[in-house]
């Protein structure tokens, strides 16, 4: 009698199989779809063909700008990341203090917990000409709309964590004679580091949207200000390689993230042997 | 060498009253075992005397002076989970009752200071039976050598009364039965007084020298909300030191 399919499970080989079946139909049906329309003209935009993207690519990751005598991919890449990191590592020192403040400290979470959970429900887009009326068009704003954008989510989630944390362990350090700062030093704020570069993963995505929005509306050099000017000539040939090398980025930070987490913190992933 | 007072202790939440003229004098060296049916206030009892409650009147006394309104180390505590700290390794989570003594802002010692520190340890840790796990962390340790390290984190701050929250519990009878040695083995040696919340009427027989019972004297539906639990028995228990050995 054969299994229920939701106890049939793929071996190794038949898991990197199906795995790279998606990637494949969508890389025929581009082949198919670009090969019908350049039939019809040889000139076509819209879905260029391998020659024309290996081409583009050739000219910005390889080729110095006529004008700027600048790599286009890497001038961008430098600026979009550093623009990302700025604005994370902001964000993410905001929510790490402000939600372990919240969590513990009751006199600190009456006061805050409130005007947070009005604050984040400010949609950052809407506010973004205020950050370039106030900040200007420079990088400042920017970072600050990725600030806006990811610090009262990761602060929420890292003050439910904290408030999730079983108050056994709180009065356990106690016991053993922690100060107040001792407790959050010592006891809950190494147990919420994982915790904390966990959010930082899901948070990953709405960074990247806050920040290429903002190079999309005002910028010199960015990935997205890049995709959003070459637009204009239709120049799908600049623009899927451009998407492809973000979703790249993005992917290795959330790998690099993940990585890190295990190696820092040992304990949250050994077991008994 | 611990006295504690219990004087007319009531606790309610709202109008709902748990524990109801609750008196008790514990002289040092005692052992409580504190036995009831569930929700007759015995866990409450033992968070008021660890200053996690408060209660709502009446009032306890250790060596005379009125407890401090939140957790002091003069009160060592083991639950039955979550007492041990997963980010630490066992020595760490030994040492830092030390390292938080020693160093105010940092809660880290260092140097010849942690060396001190950690060789007091190393004693504690084979005194209770976690000779060679130094170096793990508590997730990678049985139920019970977790119990073992929570109970060596508390005996190095040298409390005066040590609270005890069916830390046994959750542990297999094998391993259940190492842990009353070990608990009757300390309790000889340190004269700590122990309040003991169980399940288990045997356990409590065996390691108590006194068992108190708490339940509720009025039991008819609408009493239940007016009228808490209070003690029902209160029996001492003699034994000889040989008679303690063969039990355990």
């Amino acid at each position: 009698m054969s299994r229920r399919l939701i106890n049939q499970r793929p071996g190794r080989a038949g898991i990197i199989y199906l795995g790279a079946l998606p990637f494949l139909l969508l890389l025929l049906l581009y082949a198919f779809a670009s090969a019908a329309r350049r039939a019809e003209n040889p000139n076509d935009k819209l879905l260029p063909g391998a020659a024309a993207l290996a081409d583009a690519v050739r000219r910005v990751a390889f080729e110095p700008d006529k004008r700027t005598g600048q790599i286009v991919l890497w001038s961008d890449t430098a600026a979009s990341l550093t623009r990302l990191a700025l604005g994370l590592a902001a964000a993410t020192t905001i929510a790490f203090v402000g939600g372990l403040a919240n969590g513990i400290i009751p006199y600190v979470r009456a006061g805050l917990s409130p005007f947070v959970a009005v604050v984040s429900m400010v949609p950052p887009m809407a506010i973004l000409p205020i950050l370039f009326i106030v900040f200007g068009l420079g990088e400042l704003s920017k970072v600050m709309l990725i600030i806006i954008g990811v610090a009262p989510c990761l602060l929420r989630d890292m003050q439910l964590r904290v408030e999730e944390m079983p108050g056994e362990q709180l009065i356990k350090a106690q016991t053993l004679g922690a100060s107040s700062w001792q407790v959050i030093t010592r006891v809950v704020a190494p147990q919420m580091l994982p915790r904390l570069l966990d959010s930082v993963r899901l948070q990953l995505g709405p960074a990247w949207l806050f920040l290429i929005s903002a190079e999309a509306i005002a910028a010199e050099q960015g990935l997205g200000y890049r995709i959003f000017l070459v637009r204009r000539y239709l120049a799908m040939d600049v623009i899927l390689p451009y998407v492809a090398w973000i979703t790249f980025l993005a992917f290795l930070a959330d790998f690099v993230l993940r990585r890190l987490n295990r190696r820092c913190f040992p304990w949250l992933y050994v077991s008994r042997a | 060498m611990t006295q504690v007072s219990i004087r007319n202790l009531w606790k309610s939440y709202g109008d709902q009253v748990v524990l109801e003229r609750i008196n008790l004098e514990i002289a040092p060296r005692s052992f409580v075992a504190l036995v009831g049916p569930s929700g007759c206030g015995k866990s409450t009892f033992l968070r008021m005397l660890l200053s996690q409650e408060t209660p709502s009147k009446g009032e306890i006394l250790v060596d005379g002076q009125p407890l401090a309104p939140e957790p002091t180390p003069e009160r060592g505590v083991v639950f039955q989970r979550y007492s041990v700290f997963p980010n630490l390794t066992v020595l760490g989570n030994v040492a830092l009752g030390l390292e938080v003594a020693g160093a105010p802002v940092l809660g880290r010692l260092f140097g010849a200071a942690r060396r001190a520190a950690h060789e007091r340890c190393r004693e504690i840790l084979a005194h209770v039976g976690l000779d060679g796990a130094h170096d793990k962390y508590p997730a990678q340790l049985s139920g019970g050598m977790q119990q073992r390290l929570a109970i060596a984190q508390t005996l190095i701050k040298q409390p005066k009364v040590l609270l005890l929250d069916e830390p046994f519990g959750a542990l297999d009878p094998g391993i259940r039965a190492d842990m009353h040695e070990l608990t009757l083995r300390l309790f000889a040696e340190t004269g700590m007084t122990v309040f003991m919340v169980t399940h288990d009427l045997r356990e409590a027989f065996l390691l108590g020298t006194r068992v108190v019972s708490f339940d509720r004297t009025r039991s008819r539906g609408e009493e239940r909300e007016v009228y808490g639990a209070t003690i029902t028995f209160d029996i001492p228990v003699h034994r000889s030191g040989a008679a303690r050995q063969v039990a355990a």
